[in-house]
């Protein structure tokens, strides 16, 4: 059996809503169209919905309001072809640790119902693939993260899948893993044309990877276009100036205010401001702090990022926002345990 | 400074265990339960010729019980130390308190507190379901202080192996000597009355001794009491060397 | 049975054979402690064989059924952690993914329970005949006893499954234990229905399910063949896995919300 690919192969969700019973509205009223052959990133805070939206469209989670359409197949009424159209990495790497690589790609191969003789080709090729020949006849329990990622997304493409989820596939993994994950499903979407769906924390993933993203915050859409469009949303590029003597600090600050709003510095004696007309202020900025004669160590032009698009949307820094989410739940633990 | 750290490690127990069931509850059912179980279910065996204890089976059984909820009491503690260790909590009291054996004792006087519920339950089933108690207030005294001592004893050592496993994978290392333990002893008849190789080892098993006293005193006919109780002192004894031996290797492991 | 259904029997029934075996924690404990409290308690009880009315002589050969309900015991706890540990790590969720059935799931799952069923069956009856335990039904007794041994296993293993399916959490599960601890307690474990003399103790044990399967294997073991114990023992082991198997299909389904 190969999977089946329907008219389209990408995805489209319209008014997609997601209530828990006595629990918050997880997803509220999402709409979204990705292209056949597109990364679309999904990018938001712990907590925005991300996951939520991927068990819904990957019918392991009914709706409780809205629809979608995945590979063509409604994800409602037509479960079984969804399922034979799309792979899923999901956020636990949901594997037996008491089997090994290769005894993993035989039960998936034989679940999607591959030729006996198939099994063992598609799994030889993949664990290739994915760099884990040499460790296919050890026991999962004993592979690093990086690895059990890696036996996580051959596995979602046992069948060629046309469509792929992958829920932050990077979380916890080290520079080099993440990097190869990267390269991997660049590599799937480029060369072989499969969507991919990626849902995401971290910045420079959704930055590096997605053909567009989907900021996503409280289970809304609050910002979708290209990382270069959206950035240019925003528009404005930041200065930060750090003085050689640290005690000017604050006068750097008060040379810097009439230029823009003030943001978060780097360093910590730097200081940072929003310029409102743009990289043709950075002159005016030199000059007037040359008209203060103070000594600049340092002086840097950021161009915006996805961080400073999802504070423009929510007035909250994404970077922060997971921390602050974190800080809300631990309150709430300790409460409960109180 | 050993007290106060030892009564704030109890508090904290002992707040933990009342304030959720969950850590309570076994304690005091299964304690319950066995009575029920051994004294409901195997009266007949008073029946069996040769039985002559003259308190009736459920006297008989609630002391093994009493002793069994002691011990057990004393791993249900150890299982709490390892927790603590899983978790990282322990590493609070070794930088906060200036004397560490004082948080060993703060364990052992909870797991006490813990047991004298357990045992004030216990007694009370025992007397509605009808127990006949022939000995005295000094006997009964005798009783519940070898259970004490049993408590402490078992403390000891569960919290040994758990300063040694710091994990609550320990569980088993704790539980399954204790029952080995108080299994290969008098459980069901007197020990005159078994044969065989469960004589042979129950008559080495120093609980057999605890047992036999604790009938002893529960029906007023003491026995074998300084054979007990010097079996009930040296337990402790030699489980606090295991025990600082266990709280070295914690201190040591970081 | 279709071809698609039989190869995913097949390979769940192998995975979780695997898994067992590879598990020395579940196989050891569900060996050695029922033996270990065989030897106590027919040490410890063996003067329970004068009592007026007792069946046997022998309170090894009468005791040597209670070890098989024990092992039925850690079916329940072994099927049901490892059906908890796959929902809590996410393995369901990917079994889910694929055209898996949910019968294919339940059937595959229990196939450990069969292999331990047969090992436990056969430890407990070759030790006990060699600590010197009666069978009288002889050598086609044995048979039965190690088919009526694998029912109950895996008649229980699938409460272990619901368990499982319900919470989604093996702590929960490891909790039944003392439950299933209880309920065999309250039986005709340690001496015959009909010599247990405190009232509210008889009336729990003879309602008591387990006293029966305990029954069926004693009619073996004292007796030779009574047909109306096994039959009873079989048809009992037979309605707790149906009842069982459905609970834990709903369960399921339930659990597996996909579309």
């Amino acid at each position: 059996m190969t999977a089946e690919t329907g008219e389209r192969a990408g995805i489209e969700a319209e008014g997609l809503v997601r209530d828990f019973k006595n629990g918050p509205r997880a997803v509220d009223g999402i709409d979204l169209r990705v292209a056949s052959g597109e990364i679309y990133g999904f990018l938001g805070p712990n907590g925005a919905g991300k996951s939520t939206t991927v068990l819904m469209l990957t019918t392991l989670l009914p709706p409780t309001a809205g629809t979608a359409r995945v590979a063509g197949f409604d994800i409602a009424a037509e479960g079984p072809k969804v399922r034979s159209a799309i792979g899923a990495a999901l956020q636990e790497a949901a594997l037996d640790p008491l089997l090994s690589g290769r005894e993993h790609m035989r039960l998936q191969t034989a679940l999607h119902g591959l030729a006996r003789d198939e099994r063992a080709r598609r799994s030889d090729e993949l664990l290739a693939r994915v760099g884990l020949s040499e460790a296919a006849e050890r026991k999962v329990g004993g592979y690093s993260g990086g690895m059990k990622r890696r036996l996580d997304l051959a596995l979602a493409l046992v069948h060629r899948p046309r469509i792929l989820f992958l829920d932050e596939p990077t979380t916890g993994l080290d520079i080099q893993s993440r990097t190869a994950l990267w390269d991997e499903v660049a590599g799937l979407a480029a060369n072989e044309g499969v969507t991919v769906f990626l849902t995401t924390q971290y910045l420079e993933e959704a930055d590096a990877l997605a053909d567009r993203v989907g900021i996503i915050d409280h289970g809304r859409i609050v910002a979708e276009g290209t990382p270069a469009e959206l950035k240019a949303e925003i528009g404005r590029p930041t200065v930060e100036a750090v003085p050689r003597d640290p005690a000017d600090q604050e006068r750097v600050a008060e040379v810097l205010s009439p230029f823009g709003e003030k943001t978060g510095a780097t360093r910590r004696t730097g200081a940072s401001v929003r310029l409102e007309g743009g990289e043709s202020q950075l002159a005016d900025v030199v000059r007037a702090l040359d008209a203060e004669a103070i000594a600049i160590e340092q002086l840097q032009l950021h161009a915006p990022s996805l961080d400073d698009v999802f504070l423009a949307k929510t007035g909250r820094s994404l970077e922060g926002a997971g921390e602050e989410e974190a800080e809300a739940d631990s309150e709430e633990m300790e409460a409960v345990e109180a | 400074m050993t007290r106060k750290i030892a009564v704030a490690v109890a508090w904290r127990s002992i707040h933990n265990f009342l304030s959720n069931p969950a850590f309570l509850l076994p304690g005091i059912l299964f304690p319950l339960f066995f009575f029920v179980a051994f004294a409901g279910g195997l009266s007949a065996i008073a029946g069996a010729p040769g039985f002559d204890f003259p308190n009736g089976y459920t006297a008989f059984q609630f002391v093994f019980v009493l002793l069994q909820s002691a011990a057990f009491g004393g791993v249900f503690t150890g299982f709490g130390i390892a927790r603590d260790f899983e978790t990282g909590f322990s590493r609070r009291y070794l930088l906060a308190a200036s004397n560490r054996g004082g948080i060993v004792a703060g364990y052992a006087l909870a797991a006490l507190v813990r047991a004298l519920i357990t045992w004030t339950i216990l007694t009370a089933v025992a007397l509605v379901a009808g127990m006949d108690v022939g000995g005295s207030g000094v006997d009964l005294f005798g009783l519940y202080g070898l259970a004490v001592l049993v408590n402490l004893a078992a403390t000891l050592w569960a919290a040994g192996v758990a300063m040694r496993v710091r994990s609550i994978q320990g569980g088993p290392l704790m539980q399954f000597p204790t029952f080995l333990v108080l299994f290969l002893a008098p459980v069901y008849v007197p020990l005159e009355l078994l044969s065989g190789w469960i004589h042979a080892v129950a008559s080495v098993n120093p609980v057999t001794a605890l047992l036999e006293a604790g009938r002893g005193f529960i029906s007023g006919e003491a026995t074998q009491v300084a054979l007990a109780f010097a079996v009930a002192v040296v337990l402790p004894v030699v489980f606090a060397l295991w025990a600082r031996g266990g709280l070295k290797r914690a201190e040591a492991a970081g | 049975m279709s071809g698609a259904l039989r190869v995913q029997v097949g390979q769940l029934a192998r995975r979780s054979v695997l898994r067992t075996l590879r598990q020395p924690a579940q196989i050891v404990p569900a060996l050695v402690f029922p033996l270990f409290l065989l030897a106590v308690n027919s040490g410890g009880l063996k003067d329970a064989t004068n009592l007026p009315g007792f069946p046997t002589d022998s309170y090894l050969t009468f005791a040597l059924a209670v070890p098989f309900m024990q092992g039925a015991l850690f079916s329940v706890m072994n099927t049901g952690t490892d059906l908890a540990r796959d929902i809590e790590t996410g393995f369901l969720n990917r079994l889910a993914l694929t055209p898996l059935r949910g019968a294919a799931l339940l059937s595959g799952l229990l196939a450990g329970s069969v292999v331990l069923g047969v090992v436990q069956a056969a430890t407990y009856l070759t030790v006990g005949l060699v600590a010197g335990a009666e069978l009288a039904a002889g050598a086609g007794g044995a048979l039965v006893i190690v088919a009526l041994s694998v029912t109950i296993t895996v008649a229980f293993g699938t409460i272990g499954l619901f368990a499982a399916l319900r919470t989604g959490s093996g702590e929960a599960v490891q909790g039944l234990f003392p439950l299933f601890f209880v309920f065999l307690f309250l039986s005709s474990m340690a001496l015959p229905l009909e010599l247990l003399q405190t009232d509210w103790f008889h009336a729990v044990a003879s309602a008591n399910p387990i006293s029966y399967l305990l029954e069926a294997f004693r009619s073996l073991l004292i007796e030779g063949w009574d047909a109306g114990a096994l039959a009873l023992g079989f048809g009992i082991a037979a309605a707790i896995l149906a009842i069982g198997m459905f609970a834990a299909s709903t369960a399921l389904k339930t659990r597996l919300v996909r579309t």
